[in-house]
């Protein structure tokens, strides 16, 4: 070692290069021995540290792969005995082992798309208002915040409030129309799932008008159009796929909304006559019937449920996403 | 000005006024569900009801002792999971944009964003439960933590990834190795943003009910032990909520007081700070 040290200068072998750095030798360095074993020690680190990243890396990919496995590996049983009938069936009674889940895509569907199209405009408002009117100022501000915050309240809150307030008020207003008054049922779920998904579209909408280029804007303000017909023909047109990503993401957060569907809807197995009448979604069926499965064939048909829901909701959400990455490349 | 323009800038102004009108009625459910809650389960908490167990039908009274601290053990167990397992995955995204095992990292992460809930619940039930013969909050803290992942990721890989690359070129320069160059340089600079992303992702998972209705299941005592059934805030409300029972409905919404208490002042607290530090950045 002491060979190294030469006229003040430390050579040193730098490890991770190969290359001999020269340095000047001030009295306060450390001696040569100590520094070699610290670059070691931190190469040896930096090694670790490095394997630990490619782990976690390949951990998640192992996680979504896992769940998958899992899921399809639990339905088999249930696939084997139902074959394609599955999908199809009209009743579902586990007790006499047949499992036709037609009334659950059904009352998903149904649900779902009601809710979607109730908050649709009120999200585009948000969207419009924040991107395009407001998009500074304190009430734009309140308004962002606020809006965010319906996101963050608990779907089981959602429920109940729901439960309490929602449903006398669905009930006398049925009973007005005429038909039979029960207050639960698909109706009041996508009044409440229409409140929970208002954030998502809008949220995106507005990040989305935000990236409109002021030039078109201008442009067809200088060609004499007014507030509203640049908005319809320039910043509607340009965002179109971004908009429409968000009704995507909306909908997938729709399909699989849990609790709040389940606490409203009214659960029976029974195909829904109206849009009024009590039915269940592939979620609330889960949810109501999964700890109460007794044997292996109904449990593994819940799975597959799960399976189908899953698999539907990573579509839907695979191609918002798609849709706005190839928005912000643009 | 002749009629058509006049009806132009109508229909213009028209429509603004429709946009005003339809964005404040998205904020009217929202201060309902607030007010309605709060008059309703305010009233209801006190100290008896914080320290004590809920009475069985027909007892007036009780509290939510049990509730509170499952949820925050199964909150804490399921962080203690999440946490360092997501700021690792989002350090090895945002170091390797380009490698093909971040591409794959990065879709997994995109899917478990958009996995239901309920579904969560349903694997952690095959993966835990049914392995150690029965419900537990361990497992419900898994699913928990599974839910987190996606938004610690995210936050911690966005963060990374706006920091300017002179600081971490600077920092290379200085010949510090790559494992300190990230923990001593780039994580304190990202602090703000890494936290906030935990901080959302805890109030998200406080409020899950569907993927503990499996796992954690409820617990009627007292427990600590994390290998047993554990009572938490949203499976109790959603139990006795759903009960017939006049009283279980008054414990409920003293529980959904606090909950949403609990996850509104988590999400503003962390716009608080991230706002805070933004300034300082």
């Amino acid at each position: 070692m002491e060979s190294l040290v030469k006229n003040d200068l430390i050579t040193r072998p730098d490890i991770s290069s190969g290359r001999v750095i020269k340095s000047v030798n001030t009295p306060d360095t450390l001696s040569t021995t100590k520094r070699l074993k610290r670059s070691h020690r931190h190469i040896r680190a930096e090694n670790v540290f490095r394997r630990i990243l490619i782990i976690v890396g390949w951990a998640t990919v192992v996680l979504v792969a896992g769940i998958m496995v899992t899921l399809i590996f639990q339905s088999t049983l249930s696939i084997k005995a139902s074959g394609f009938g599955y999908l199809w069936g009209k009743t579902w009674d586990p007790v006499r082992d047949i499992f036709g889940v037609y009334p659950f895509l059904l009352g998903t569907l149904l649900t779902s798309f009601l809710a979607l199209l109730i908050s649709i405009p009120f999200s585009f408002a948000v969207a419009i208002f924040l991107g395009e009117y407001y998009p500074t100022g304190w009430v734009s501000n309140l308004l962002k915040n606020t809006v965010e915050l319906i996101a963050a309240v608990p779907s089981v809150i959602y429920g109940f409030w729901g439960l309490a307030v929602l449903v006398p008020i669905v009930r006398s207003f049925e009973s007005k129309i005429g038909v039979e008054p029960v207050g639960l049922g698909i109706f009041t779920s996508s009044l409440i799932l229409a409140i929970m998904i208002v954030p998502y579209a809008a949220s995106l909408g507005r990040s989305m008008i935000q990236m409109v280029p002021s030039t078109l804007k201008e442009a067809a303000y200088s060609l004499g159009a007014t507030r509203w017909e640049v908005i319809r023909s320039v910043v509607l047109p340009y965002t179109k796929s971004g908009m429409f990503a968000g009704i995507m993401l909306s909908l997938g957060r729709a399909l699989g909304e849990t609790m709040a569907v389940t606490m409203v809807i009214g659960n029976t197995s029974l195909i829904p006559k109206n849009i009024f009448a009590p039915g269940n979604t592939m979620a609330s069926v889960i949810a109501n019937e999964f700890t109460e499965a007794d044997h292996p064939v109904y449990l593994s048909a819940l799975i597959e449920l799960g399976l189908v829901l899953f698999v539907v909701t990573v579509l839907i959400n695979m191609v918002g996403k798609r849709l706005i990455k190839g928005f912000s490349k643009e | 000005m002749n009629v058509q323009v006049k009806y132009r800038i109508g229909k213009s102004i028209g429509f603004q006024a429709l946009v005003i009108l339809l964005s404040a009625a998205c904020v009217v459910p929202l201060i309902f569900i607030l007010i309605y809650i709060i008059q309703a389960g305010i009233t209801k908490i006190n100290w008896h009801f914080l320290t004590n167990l809920p009475k069985p039908v027909g007892e007036t009274g009780g509290g939510i002792a049990n509730a509170l601290l499952g949820s925050t053990i199964i909150i804490l167990v399921a962080s203690v999971i999440a946490i360092p397992f997501g700021i690792l995955c989002g350090i090895y995204l945002s170091e390797n944009k380009n490698s093909k095992l971040a591409y794959w990292s990065r879709l997994c992460i995109d899917i478990l964003q958009g996995i239901p809930s309920i579904v969560i619940g349903i694997v952690a039930y095959f993966w835990l439960v049914k392995p150690l013969g029965g419900f537990s909050a361990l497992s419900g803290s898994v699913a928990l933590a599974i839910m987190m992942l996606p938004i610690v990721v995210r936050s911690t890989e966005e963060t990374l990834l706006l920091l300017p690359d002179s600081l971490r070129e600077a920092a290379f320069a200085l010949g510090m190795p790559f494992h300190r160059v990230i923990l001593k340089v780039l994580i304190p600079c990202g602090i703000s943003g890494i936290l906030s992303g935990v901080m959302l992702s805890i109030a998200r998972i406080t409020g899950e009910t569907a993927p503990l209705l499996f796992t954690a299941f409820g617990n009627p005592y007292l427990s600590t032990n994390v290998l047993k059934p554990m009572q938490s805030l949203p499976l109790l409300i959603f139990n006795y909520a759903t009960s017939p029972y006049n009283e279980w409905h008054d414990l409920a919404w003293g529980a959904s007081c606090i909950l949403l208490i609990w996850v509104l002042s988590l999400n503003i607290f962390t716009k608080l700070i991230t706002r805070k530090w933004k300034v300082q950045l």
